[in-house]
């Protein structure tokens, strides 16, 4: 099912046509009435009516994470305070949190973008949507919520956390669809082995995981173990929240919402805009938002973008699942390590649980350490050394294949690495750089 | 005839190993035997306990990972040379020893020594057929 067929499947010139109508209306506005924009705009010598193209888009300036704690909390507002139905907040863990500000009009498109998403993994009006992304200042658990009713299922408001009452639910109310991170759904199934309960015997047809990158081999494992098959679905506070984009039936990259959220790919290092199929830095414009649009917003967030003839019929360009962070990108000796390909090593062998820490020192060498700590998967474990020293030989060995970085292994206690409901901690970086 | 060890996967993590003592302590576990072998990051505690299965149950329940192989008891003279006429034996008849300990006490005048070896009914068969005694239980 197709949640708006004019919008996801309309001709690419047509949609271009429209996004052009719209950012120029956003530059303008933006321009004559946020400070913050003006200036930065001045300092870069453009004006509005330089937006004669979409291309022209690489005109304008960039918008980051600190430009939004620096004006936080109502500096990049681009209405009236009274035009504010809804606000949210970034986590914060890493200091000020950002805004984001929604008017009536916002929730509006935010529930569609998220119904579209619900779509995309199978969600029908007949699904019952059980959503454990965290309620709150967290926009996980209200935009899938908004986007849920919208399409008319029945939605199941567990939050996130309380494992045992999330499957007493899931049991209970038959949910179809799952909606969470996916560290969190591994989590549940842990917790339902330790419950006796065999997700064959639950009614999960599809989840919807985000909010972290994770792996292929990680979404083969949660589908194995949670008898569903998982969607990955992107977004951000900065942007509107989940619902930016999300995989449809062909698992084959994720269509991005971009009749309101106009994407780019850039240089991390430079600013310069990348050519489609080039992996970079992706960016966000915004163009419909009312309460806080943001220009060209730097996300962080490494991928890269395509179009193709997509089976589902959708004509939306597509982004590729997250290979990383540039801020989450270790260099270790040198090398560029995203914990994602960690990840995907310790996917492939069977020994080991997919939970894992890596913790990056520098001792007196000046050197990096790097010890991953990994829990053993306790029917592997024996009476003897040899059988564990092998497992962690062959770890060490795969991880230099894959990273070409010798990284110590340290085998730990099965369910010794603190598990998360939200984002999970893979890097305790002690290096003061 | 065969003996059941209890093994216990610990982390050189300060405190593990009296857990596992405290644990046992608490479940009122008689301990026969007792041996670490140790790696620089993580060692197995090899447990010989007159109640195996309550020791297992106690110690998973308390979420250490832990298992249980078979291993032999042979039962031999306190006297110089009895250890290695078993040694003798085994290595005649091509049984082979992965690890081996002693326990605590002596039963009835005689030191009990535990063997894992490759092949557990070959080594109790061999042990049988050369006169040997192999305990059925502590």
């Amino acid at each position: 099912m197709i949640w708006n067929k004019n919008a996801e499947c309309d001709n690419v010139d047509d949609r271009k046509v429209q996004q052009l109508y719209n950012l120029k209306k956003l530059v303008r506005h933006v321009y004559n009435t946020i400070p913050f924009y003006t200036r930065k705009f001045d300092e870069l010598g453009v004006k509005p009516d330089d937006i004669q193209s979409m291309a022209d888009i690489a005109k304008l300036p960039f918008t980051t994470k600190d430009d939004m704690r620096d004006t936080y909390p109502y500096g990049l507002l681009a209405v009236e305070e009274k035009e504010i139905v809804e606000i949210h907040t970034s986590s914060g863990t890493t200091g000020t949190p950002v805004l984001g500000a929604y008017t009536k009009n916002d929730i509006a498109m935010w529930s569609e973008v998220m119904a579209r998403c619900l779509c995309m993994a199978g969600g029908t009006p007949d699904d019952v949507v059980q959503n454990a992304y965290g309620y709150g200042m967290f926009t996980g658990g209200l935009g899938v919520h908004y986007g849920s009713h919208t399409l008319g299922c029945n939605t199941i408001p567990a939050a996130s956390g309380n494992t045992r009452r999330q499957l007493m639910l899931m049991r209970d109310f038959k949910s179809t669809i799952l909606t969470c991170t996916p560290s969190y759904s591994l989590y549940m199934a842990e917790s339902a082995k330790e419950m006796g309960i065999d997700f064959k015997d639950l009614s999960l047809k599809a989840g919807i995981f985000g909010a972290e990158p994770w792996s292929d081999n990680m979404r083969k494992e949660i589908e194995e173990k949670l008898n569903l098959q998982a969607y990955d679905i992107y977004g951000l506070t900065e942007i509107v929240g989940p619902g930016v984009s999300n995989e449809c039936e062909a698992h084959n990259g994720l269509h991005v919402n971009e009749d309101h959220f106009y994407p780019e790919i850039i240089d991390p290092a430079t600013g310069e805009v990348l050519p489609e199929g080039e992996k970079g830095e992706l960016v966000f414009t915004t163009i419909t938002r009312e309460g806080t649009p943001i220009i060209r917003y730097r996300t962080r967030d490494i991928t890269w973008l395509w179009h193709d003839d997509c089976p589902c019929g959708r004509t939306t360009v597509k982004m590729h699942r997250l290979l990383g962070r540039t801020d989450d990108m270790l260099i270790l000796r040198g090398v560029n390590v995203f914990p994602s390909q960690i990840e995907n090593v310790l996917m492939r062998i069977e020994e080991t649980e997919p939970h894992y820490q890596i913790v990056v020192d520098r001792g007196d060498s000046h050197l990096d350490e790097v010890e991953l700590h990994v829990e053993v998967e306790p029917s592997f474990f024996g009476d003897e050394t040899k059988s564990l020293e092998r497992i962690r030989e062959k770890i060490a060995h795969e991880i230099k294949q894959e990273l070409g970085i010798a990284v110590i292994i340290k085998l730990v206690e099965p369910k010794t690495i603190a598990r998360s409901e939200g984002k999970a901690k893979r890097v305790i970086d002690k290096r003061t750089l | 005839m065969k003996i059941k060890q209890i093994s216990v996967f610990l982390e050189n993590k300060n405190g593990r190993l009296a857990e596992v003592t405290r644990i046992l302590a608490e479940g009122d576990i008689s301990l026969r035997a007792m041996t670490i072998a140790d790696t620089a990051d993580f060692g197995i505690l090899r447990i010989i306990a007159e109640q195996p299965d309550k020791c297992l149950d106690l110690l998973q329940k308390n979420n250490f990972t832990a298992r249980v192989t078979q291993v032999i008891g042979v039962r031999l003279d306190d006297r110089p040379g009895a250890l290695h006429e078993v040694m003798q034996i085994f290595e005649e008849n091509a049984v082979n020893i992965e690890y081996l300990y002693s326990t605590l006490m002596l039963m009835d005048d005689k030191v009990v020594i535990m063997f894992k070896v490759e092949d557990i009914d070959h080594g109790l068969d061999i042990i049988k057929k050369n006169g040997m005694e192999a305990i059925t239980a502590f």
